[in-house]
């Protein structure tokens, strides 16, 4: 049976060359980066030729580039880090209801800890209002976190006016950006946008699992969260993985060397989607048949990979096994949520009806998905939503 | 403290008469298998009635006690410290020495309990009761003597060579497996079953098992819980076999042709019927079940009696007069509950009515049954042909059968 892989905000396929490159960095330049003779040099290139890439895709400095283990660590040493670094100005942080657990939990920590967090709401697409954000900062507030993307209805936040909102309201307050689902899917530039901290993960980008980056503004302080041998300027001690290093640059930079065509690509294979969402849709209502919702924004001011699909009447997790059957993966709601039942907290802060948030899936796409993926898709979504609402729970 | 020897004792072999050989041969072939993946080298030994694994190398304490502890027919497992035979003096020190290591600190009371068996021995059993009673009182201060009702039993046996022991770990009782037949449990992802499935294989009954998933209704994840109770179980039962079958078509059948409030019932008597049949080609002597009293709509008597119906196989369920409470501690005894509180959904509950019957009556039942008649055969032959049959052991699942063709919604 072919695969057709649409859960690719959960992960995506490591690109072959990719693995190629890693694989040859395990097995042949597999010094340490800081030992002291030719191996550990040649292992210190890999890491500072793969710092430079990604600094010159965000157009920052390559000292600004911290390697993590993966986007949550870079979120956990974002928030905390920042938090525990400016404690003696504030105790106040911002965020939104629809982070990412990474974000969330991070904040849930520093509450334990005597901070105070606002959870800013978002509207029906899941967009923060920047005026919202301008209000909520106060003069003791550190630190404001927001994503990028939202990993769920793939909602954009207007995050450069909102920088710029924070910033002119009080300077001093850093503003970290979850760029895990915008990475490779949007141009960002922090330094222009008013970003000090962005969290990247490798595996979202067709790199390897394992493997993150921080941006850090050269003007923030962070409070190191591991303690060791003091690599990368001691902010993240522990021996750098040189593969997973050169296997996210590679990655990167294959995303963003052609980024205009792959994007459109990418979006292209999304609005024909909707026009098939919008077709069976026509043939379900002149039937009497509720048709399905996509939730959230769907143009160009959304995210070109994320379609948010509710399907009134059919459990997610059903239709997600079903669509398995036929070698389509989907994920219900977000896929970090599968190992939590209660239901996704951003479905609920878009206002989506109670019932729907059992009902929804997420189709996520990437460079590697082509016309006939979609086609097919679609055309098992409509033989097996009609089955499946033939036998509905009661 | 380094133990040479584990005594084994166990209770009910004991009284099976002719038979014994039979059950202690089961138990020390059932009592290899577990050793097996331990580290070490065991003899185990069937002498003066009793059963001994002998330790012939190095071994991790922990690790042997208990995979001992996992062989149903064991009741008690005694760490034994062999001695060569020493003269009585020595003998004070040693036992001083073990008891102080250990007893050390809690308040106790304690008796001798010397046999000796080699005559040649100088000292006579009453005086060695009444010499190490003395060495010990002077080395443990937290010890004193108790002849009557004693915490712990001081045994000391002077054979060919001397053995002392003092520590009784608790076994799980019941028979060594393999000595009372095979038995087909119905297993789900609850928490009920896996224990049912326990309860009886401690009565010395091997285990297969049937689980009965709907996709897409079912996930994968669902199967592997399924799995994962199944090896859990097998840690105390040895290998299962476990019969996967495909239910979505007859469940999705049944939904369109019975009434709602029946579809519970009428499910439960076809996955009886289907386990009846893997049963008897299995050779099994019995069904298994999880059942409990009243617990949901489909276990009230009326309904037991219901399903019951279609079986000509004894059913067996243990956990009849269980209340959950009941059924919960042994599920966590034994490991099973931290597997079955995982929150993937079983094929039992996804089309269960809000006001399921809770006394069904049998003429209705057969009546709504015949609305079937048309496919239902040929479906539950399709259902037996998509087993899958994995081997099942505490270390995880090897596929045997594949499942043929996929059933396509």
């Amino acid at each position: 049976m072919r695969e057709i892989y649409l859960d690719n905000s959960a992960t995506t396929q490591c690109f072959p060359e990719v693995a190629e490159r890693m694989r040859r960095v395990l097995t042949e330049e597999y010094g340490n980066p800081s030992s002291m003779h030719h191996k550990g040099v040649e292992a210190e290139k890999i890491v500072s030729a793969s710092r430079h890439t990604l600094a010159q895709i965000l157009k920052v400095k390559d000292s600004e580039i911290i390697f993590t283990s993966c986007g949550t660590e870079s979120d956990n040493l974002a928030i905390i880090g920042g938090a525990l670094a400016s404690c003696r100005r504030g105790k106040h942080l911002i965020t939104t209801r629809i982070e990412h657990p990474a974000v969330l939990e991070s904040m849930k920590y520093l509450e334990s800890q005597g901070y105070e967090v606002t959870y800013l709401p978002v509207d029906k697409d899941g967009l923060v209002e920047p005026a919202a954000v301008e209000e909520a900062v106060r003069g003791d507030t550190i630190l404001v976190s927001i994503m990028h993307t939202n990993n769920e209805i793939g909602a954009v936040e207007p995050v450069a006016e909102i920088g710029r909102r924070i910033k002119a309201k009080n300077p001093n307050t850093l503003f970290h950006v979850d760029a895990v689902q915008g990475f490779g899917k949007a141009r960002i530039y922090p330094a222009k946008m008013g970003i000090d901290l962005l969290a990247v993960s490798a595996h979202k980008i067709h790199g390897p699992k394992g493997m993150g980056f921080l941006y850090k503004s050269q003007k923030v302080r962070l409070v190191n969260l591991i303690y060791g041998g003091g690599q990368q300027n001691g902010l993240r001690s522990g021996t750098e993985n040189v593969a997973g290093i050169a296997g996210m640059a590679m990655a990167a930079d294959m995303l963003y060397r052609d980024f205009d065509g792959e994007t459109a690509k990418i979006r292209g294979l999304k609005n024909a989607f909707l026009e098939e969402v919008e077709r069976f849709n026509e043939e379900l209502t002149s039937k009497g048949e509720e048709p399905l919702i996509v939730n959230g924004r769907t143009g160009d001011d959304s995210a070109p990979h994320i379609i948010s699909l509710t399907v009134p009447g059919v459990r997610a997790e059903v239709l997600l096994h079903a669509l398995e059957d036929k070698g389509i993966y989907v994920s219900s709601g977000s896929a970090c949520s599968s190992n939590r039942p209660h239901p996704s907290q951003t479905l609920q802060a878009i206002g989506l009806p109670r019932p729907y948030w059992d009902n929804t899936i997420r189709i996520s796409l990437s460079g590697l998905n082509t016309k006939e993926d979609i086609a097919e898709t679609a055309a098992a979504l409509r033989e097996i939503v009609p089955f499946l609402r033939r036998y509905t729970r009661h | 403290m380094k133990y040479q020897a584990f005594l084994i004792k166990y209770a009910e072999i004991g009284i099976k008469g002719k038979n014994r050989h039979l059950f202690e041969e089961a138990l020390v072939r059932q009592m290899k298998i577990a050793l097996k993946p331990c580290e070490g080298d065991f003899a185990i030994h069937r002498t003066y009635g009793r059963v001994f694994v002998e330790c012939l190398s190095d071994y991790d304490y922990e690790e042997v006690t208990d995979a001992l502890q996992h062989v149903f027919g064991i009741s008690g497992i005694c760490p034994v410290v062999e001695l060569p035979v020493i003269p009585i003096d020595e003998l004070r020190e040693e036992t001083a020495r073990y008891m102080k290591e250990a007893y050390p600190y809690e308040k106790q009371t304690f008796k001798v309990h010397a046999r000796r068996m080699n005559k040649e021995y100088p000292v006579e059993s009453m005086e060695v009761n009444a010499e190490l009673g003395n060495a010990i009182l002077e080395a443990c201060p937290n010890l004193s003597v108790d002849v009557h009702d004693p915490d712990i039993m001081v045994n000391v046996e002077i054979r060919e060579k001397i053995y002392l022991y003092s520590i009784i770990l608790p076994g799980p009782g019941g028979l060594p497996v393999g000595v009372g037949g095979k038995a087909m449990l119905l297993l789900s992802g609850g928490i009920d079953s896996p224990v049912a499935g326990y309860m009886i294989a401690k009565r010395g009954v091997k285990l297969d098992a049937v689980y009965y998933n709907a996709p897409p209704y079912t996930s994968e994840r669902a199967l592997q819980k399924v799995v994962d109770l199944a090896s859990q179980v097998a840690a105390y039962t040895g290998p299962i076999w476990l019969h996967n079958i495909n239910f979505t078509e007859i469940q999705l059948y049944i939904y369109e042709k019975c009434p709602h409030d029946e579809l519970t019932i009428i499910m439960r008597r076809f996955m009886m019927r289907i386990a009846e049949r893997l049963a008897k080609e299995a050779e099994c002597l019995g069904l298994i079940t999880g059942e409990s009293i009243g617990q949901v709509a489909s276990q009230t008597l009326t309904a037991l009696g219901v399903t019951n119906e279609v079986c000509t196989l004894p059913v067996f369920r243990p956990l009849i007069g269980f209340d959950k409470e009941e059924i919960i501690k042994v599920s966590k005894k034994i490991g099973t509950y931290e597997t079955s509180i995982l929150p993937y959904e079983d094929c039992c509950t996804i089309f269960v009515a809000k006001h399921p019957v809770t006394k069904p009556k049998l003429d209705v039942i057969k009546r709504h049954e015949r609305n079937l008649e048309e496919k239902i055969d040929e479906m539950v032959e399709r259902a037996i042909a998509t087993d899958e049959i994995m081997i099942v052991d505490k270390n995880g699942a090897r596929i045997i059968k594949e499942r043929e063709g996929t059933l396509q919604v």
